[in-house]
C-alpha cells in the first residue's frame, strides 16, 4: 500500500487515510465499524456477503465497502436507512442458512452473525432454514457442519493457503457446497485455520469436555496437565483480558482448580526439544549426512510432509514435539520417580493447535506402548471449560506451575512464535560448537510476523543458513527454492499456522496480525525478564539428563525421538 | 480510421448493456500492454433472444471481418468467438473454414447463462469456475490472463464490419416471440418504436397484452401503454396476453430460469433467488418478502445477474400483479 495519505468524509466525519486503502480498511482504522462476514484482512476480498455495502455521495446505487478503494475528497455514509434496510434483508438470507446452535460455537460472545442481526433488527427465523438436512463431516480431529456454513468460502482460500486444497467449492447456484474433498491426492493436515477464519462457526475441532470432566473425578487416574508455550500469552482472552496478556500464574492457578493433580509446563520439554534438535543438527552438519534439516514441533507441517511430500521425510529432524517429549517424560521419568503405575497416569494437554489432537494419536508417537499424551484441548476449549466451571482467570492468585517439570528458560517460550525454535536452537548449537554462549542472544532476522526470513549465522567456522517459515503459502516458497537450490539452507524452521502457534489453529477468536504480533511481544518479553534464557543451562532438564538418561542413547531416543512414514489419504467420516 | 467510424456511427454494444463501442475499442487501444485479445460473445443465454444464431446462419463472414477489423485496430494477439454449445457443434467448422489463416480460435462454451456475462466469460476461458470477477478493473484494462481484452457481442461485430464497408443503416437484430403470429428475427430501425416493431413485423396483436423486452428472463415487463419508445437491453420482444398468462407462472419460469444459471458466489442471488422460488412453489408468494428480496438483487448482487432477476420481477410486481391484487 502506498503510503501517501488522503483525505475522505465518512458519515461526516473528516477521515485520513492511506492511498490504497479501501473504505473498509479507512473506515475501521477511524474506528467506525462497517459489517461485514466474508472479509478477513488475510484472505484476499471475494465481496460475497454483501452485508459492507455502502453509500457514495453523488454515486447511483450502493458499493461494497470491502472491494471499493479510497479516492480524495470521497465523501461515504455508512449507515443510512436505504443501507440499513439492504443489510436487513441480506443478513435475513444468510441466517436463513446458517443453524444457530450457538450454546456449542466457537464465537460464543464474539459472534458476528447475531451482533448484526440485533444492529438491523433482522428476524433471524425470517425464512426457513433450508440446509437443516446438510450433513456433518468429520476427517481427523476437525468437524465441519455443513447446516451452519454460510457459504462465504474463507476456509476454502485458507485452505489453499495452507497448501492443502482440501477444502472445496462443489456445484452451483443455492446447490453450492463447501466440502471436503473425495480426491485420494488431497488430504487435510489438521491446521485448523478454517476454524479460525470461519464466521459461522461451522467448523471446530471435536472436544472432550465431558470425558475430562468424567476422569477429573476418577479416584483411580491421575490426572495431570501439561500446557503448551504460546497458551500463557493468549488465553487471558477467553477470559475477557487485552491481546498480549501474560498470565502464565493465573492459568496455573486456573488449572488447579479444576481439579488436575499436577500442573506442568511444556516449556520444560522444549528446553529438551532445544538441545536435542541442536544435537542433531551438529552432527548432521559435522557428519554430512541429509540437509537442510525441518523443524517437527509443528504437527501440521509433518502431516504435510508425510502426506504431500513423503521425500522430505528423511530431513524432518527426528526430534520430537515438546508436547509428545513431556508426556513421554511423565509417563517414565516421572512415574519412575513418584513411584506410580505409568498405566494409571492420565496426561492432558493445552495446546493451541488442532492438529496436535491428531500428533498424539500416531501409533509412532508411542512410549512403551502408551499415548505419550491422552486427550488435547485447545485454548478456546480451555476457555470454555473455565466459563463452564465459574472460574474466573483475571480474579486468580498467580501460581507456579509443578516441579520438576515446570522450570523452562527464555529460549522455551518463545517457541510459540514464529521463529522461536530456529532462535532456541541457535543459542544452543552455539553454546555445543563453540563452547560458550552467543554475546547477543537476540537473533532478530529469525524474529517477526513476517512469512518468510533467512539469515546466515556464524557460528565460529561455520556459517549456518538458516530460514524461517509460518503458514504453509510461506512453506512453499521455501521448498520452491529447494527444488531450484537444494542447499540453499542447512536448518529450516516451519511452522503451518500464520504467526506461528500464537495464530494457532486452537486459538482464542477473532486473529489477525495485529492480534498475533501482541501475543508473539508477550512471549519475547518473558524471555527478555528471564535470568536463564538457553535451553542447556536449564538445572532442571540438566538434572534430568544425569540422573535419568545417564548418557543411555537408546533411552534418549525411545524417549525423545520418534520417526516418520508416508501417510495415505485419511477416512471422512459422515455423522 | 475505424474507430472514429463507428464513433460517427455512434454505435452501441448489442450485448444488452448498450456501452459505446468506439469508447470500449479506444480504453483497449490505449490500454499498455503487448498482449491484447478480441473476444466475440455468442453466449446467447438469455431465453427468447436467438438473433446471435440468425446472424451467424446468414452472415457469419461479416462476423469474421469485425473481428478481424478489431483485432488490426487494437493490435491484438488472437482474437477467440466464444459459442455456446449448440452453436459450437452447428457452426465450428463453418467459422474455421472463413477464419482461414486469421489468428481467432473458436472456443466452445459450456457456462450457460451467467458464462455471458463478460468477466465471468473470462474465466471460463481460463478454465476456472464459472463466476463473475471484481470490476474495475474493467477487460479492456485487465482482461483475459490479465491482459487488456476487448469483448463485444456478435452483433456488435457485424454492426462494425456494415460500417466499415459503408452498409450500417442503425439498425439492429429483434427477436419477437409469444403470443404472435409471425414470430422470428427482424433487422429493424435500432430507434423504431416497440409498439411500431410489433406492426411493421405483422405482430401487434389485437387483444390486450403486455411484453417483456430485452431478455425472455431479466427484460422488464412493459405495459401497451408504455411501448412507444425504442427497446432496450437485449434484443428481444416477448408478447403476453393479459388474458391467458398466468402471472405465478410465468414467475415460475423465471425463477427456474435463474436458479438453475446463478453461480451461488453472492448472497442475494443465491438466497433470494432461492426464496422468490420458494415463495412461489409454496404459493405463498409474499409481495412485501419478494420487494424485500429484489432490492437487495438489484442494488447489492456481485454481478448484473441479480440486477436482471430484479427488472423483471419488480416491473411485474408493480405493474402487473399490484394493479389485479
Amino acid at each position: 500500500m502506498e503510503s501517501r495519505q488522503i483525505e475522505i468524509v465518512i458519515n461526516g466525519q473528516p477521515v485520513k487515510t492511506n492511498v490504497g486503502a479501501t473504505v473498509l480498511e479507512a473506515a475501521k482504522s477511524a474506528g467506525i465499524g462497517i459489517p461485514a462476514l466474508c472479509y478477513h484482512p488475510d484472505l484476499t476480498v471475494r465481496a460475497n456477503c454483501r452485508l459492507c455495502v455502502v453509500e457514495i455521495v453523488g454515486e447511483k446505487g450502493v458499493v461494497p465497502a470491502c472491494a471499493t478503494k479510497v479516492r480524495d475528497g470521497m465523501k461515504i455514509t455508512t449507515e443510512s436507512d436505504r443501507v440499513k434496510a439492504l443489510r436487513k434483508t441480506n443478513l435475513e438470507l444468510i441466517m436463513s442458512q446458517h443453524r444457530e446452535e450457538c450454546n456449542d460455537c466457537v464465537w460464543l460472545a464474539e459472534c458476528k452473525l447475531l451482533k448484526y442481526a440485533a444492529d438491523y433488527k433482522a428476524k433471524i427465523d425470517r425464512f426457513p432454514d433450508r440446509k437443516i438436512k446438510f450433513p456433518i463431516t468429520k476427517f481427523g480431529p476437525i468437524e465441519f457442519d455443513q447446516t451452519k456454513c454460510i457459504d462465504c468460502r474463507n476456509c476454502v482460500e485458507m485452505c489453499s493457503k495452507q497448501q492443502a486444497n482440501f477444502l472445496e467449492v462443489k456445484n452451483r447456484g443455492f446447490e453450492t457446497v463447501i466440502e471436503p474433498s473425495k480426491d485420494p491426492k488431497k488430504d487435510c493436515i489438521y491446521c485448523g485455520q478454517c476454524i479460525v477464519h470461519c464466521p459461522a462457526g461451522a467448523i471446530e475441532a471435536v472436544g472432550e469436555f465431558e470425558e475430562i470432566q468424567d476422569l477429573l473425578k476418577d479416584k483411580n487416574k491421575i490426572v495431570v496437565v501439561q500446557f503448551a508455550p504460546s497458551i500463557r500469552a493468549s488465553i487471558g482472552e477467553t477470559a475477557g483480558m487485552a491481546h498480549g496478556s501474560v498470565v502464565t500464574g493465573q492459568l496455573v492457578a486456573a488449572l488447579r482448580r479444576l481439579g488436575f493433580a499436577k500442573v506442568f509446563d511444556v516449556s520444560t520439554a522444549a528446553d529438551f526439544t532445544t538441545i536435542e534438535e541442536a544435537e542433531e543438527l551438529v552432527q548432521r552438519i559435522s557428519q554430512k549426512k541429509v540437509l537442510p534439516m525441518f523443524t517437527s514441533c509443528c504437527p501440521a507441517w509433518v502431516k504435510y510432509v508425510e502426506f504431500y511430500r513423503p521425500d522430505l521425510i528423511q530431513n524432518l529432524t527426528t526430534v520430537k514435539s515438546p508436547q509428545n517429549i513431556l508426556g513421554s517424560l511423565i509417563k517414565t521419568y516421572w512415574a519412575e520417580k513418584e513411584k506410580i503405575d505409568p498405566k494409571k497416569i492420565v496426561v492432558i494437554s493445552i495446546m493451541p493447535c488442532t492438529a496436535k489432537k491428531y500428533e498424539i494419536d500416531k501409533e509412532e508417537a508411542k512410549i512403551l506402548g502408551m499415548k505419550p499424551v491422552d486427550m488435547v484441548l485447545t485454548t478456546r476449549e480451555l476457555g470454555r471449560l473455565l466459563k463452564i466451571k465459574k472460574i474466573d482467570l483475571k480474579n486468580l492468585e498467580p501460581e507456579i506451575s509443578d516441579d520438576p517439570l515446570g522450570i523452562h528458560t527464555g529460549a522455551a517460550v518463545i517457541y510459540g512464535a514464529t521463529g522461536g525454535v530456529m532462535e532456541s536452537a541457535i543459542r544452543t548449537a552455539y553454546w555445543r560448537i563453540t563452547g560458550s554462549n552467543m554475546t547477543d542472544l537476540v537473533c532478530t532476522s529469525v524474529r517477526g510476523i513476517v512469512g518468510f526470513k533467512s539469515a546466515e549465522v556464524k557460528i565460529g567456522e561455520l556459517t549456518l543458513k538458516a530460514a524461517v517459515a509460518n503458514g504453509m503459502q510461506n512453506a512453499k516458497l521455501v521448498l520452491d527454492e529447494l527444488a531450484k537450490n537444494p542447499a540453499a539452507y542447512d536448518y529450516i524452521e516451519i511452522m503451518a499456522c500464520p504467526g506461528g502457534c500464537i495464530g494457532g489453529g486452537g486459538q482464542p477468536l477473532p486473529v489477525d496480525d495485529e492480534i498475533r504480533k501482541k501475543r508473539a511481544a508477550a512471549l519475547y518479553r518473558i524471555d527478555c525478564e528471564k535470568e536463564i534464557r538457553v535451553a542447556h543451562e536449564n538445572p532442571q532438564v540438566q538434572k534430568i539428563y544425569e540422573e535419568f538418561f545417564k548418557k543411555d542413547q537408546e533411552k534418549i531416543h525411545q524417549v525423545m525421538h520418534t520417526h516418520y512414514g508416508k501417510k495415505s489419504k485419511s477416512r471422512i467420516i459422515d455423522k | 480510421m475505424i474507430i472514429e467510424k463507428i464513433k460517427a456511427a455512434n454505435l452501441r454494444g448489442r450485448g444488452g448493456a448498450g456501452y459505446p463501442t468506439a469508447a470500449k475499442w479506444e480504453m483497449v487501444m490505449n490500454a499498455p500492454g503487448e498482449t491484447k485479445y478480441v473476444i466475440c460473445n455468442v453466449s446467447e443465454g438469455e431465453p427468447a433472444v436467438a438473433k446471435d444464431d440468425y446472424i451467424l446462419e446468414k452472415y457469419p463472414e461479416v462476423v469474421i471481418e469485425g473481428i478481424r477489423l478489431a483485432l488490426e485496430a487494437i493490435k491484438a494477439k488472437s482474437g477467440i468467438i466464444y459459442l455456446r454449445k449448440d452453436y459450437f457443434k452447428k457452426y465450428k467448422s463453418r467459422l474455421k473454414t472463413l477464419i482461414g489463416s486469421l489468428p481467432i480460435e473458436v472456443f466452445e462454451e459450456t457456462a450457460g447463462y451467467l458464462g455471458g456475462e463478460e468477466t465471468t466469460l473470462l474465466e471460463v476461458i481460463e478454465g476456472k469456475r464459472a463466476e463473475p470477477r471484481f470490476k474495475p478493473p474493467y477487460p479492456p484494462q485487465s482482461g483475459l490472463y490479465l491482459c487488456p481484452t476487448l469483448i463485444n457481442n456478435l452483433e456488435t461485430f457485424y454492426s462494425v464490419a456494415k460500417i466499415a464497408a459503408g452498409q450500417y443503416k442503425s439498425t439492429r437484430f429483434y427477436t419477437i416471440s409469444g403470443d404472435v403470429k409471425k414470430p422470428g428475427v427482424y433487422e429493424l430501425a435500432e430507434d423504431r418504436p416497440i409498439n411500431k416493431a410489433l406492426e411493421e413485423t405483422g405482430n401487434l396483436p389485437d387483444f390486450e397484452f403486455f411484453v417483456q423486452a430485452g431478455g425472455g428472463a431479466s427484460g422488464q415487463i412493459l405495459l401497451q401503454s408504455e411501448l412507444d419508445a425504442p427497446l432496450s437491453g437485449a434484443g428481444s420482444i416477448v408478447v403476453y396476453s393479459k388474458k391467458k398468462t398466468d402471472l405465478v407462472g410465468l414467475m415460475k419460469k423465471w425463477t427456474l430460469f435463474f436458479i438453475k444459471e446463478n453461480c451461488g458466489k453472492c448472497v442475494p442471488c443465491r438466497e433470494g433467488v432461492y426464496r422468490l422460488n420458494e415463495m412461489l412453489l409454496l404459493k405463498s408468494f409474499d409481495v412485501k418478502a419478494a420487494l424485500e428480496i429484489t432490492a437487495v438483487l438489484k442494488e447489492t448482487s456481485f454481478c448484473p445477474f441479480g440486477k436482471g432477476v430484479a427488472n423483471s420481477f419488480e416491473s411485474l410486481i408493480n405493474k402487473l400483479w399490484n394493479q389485479d391484487k
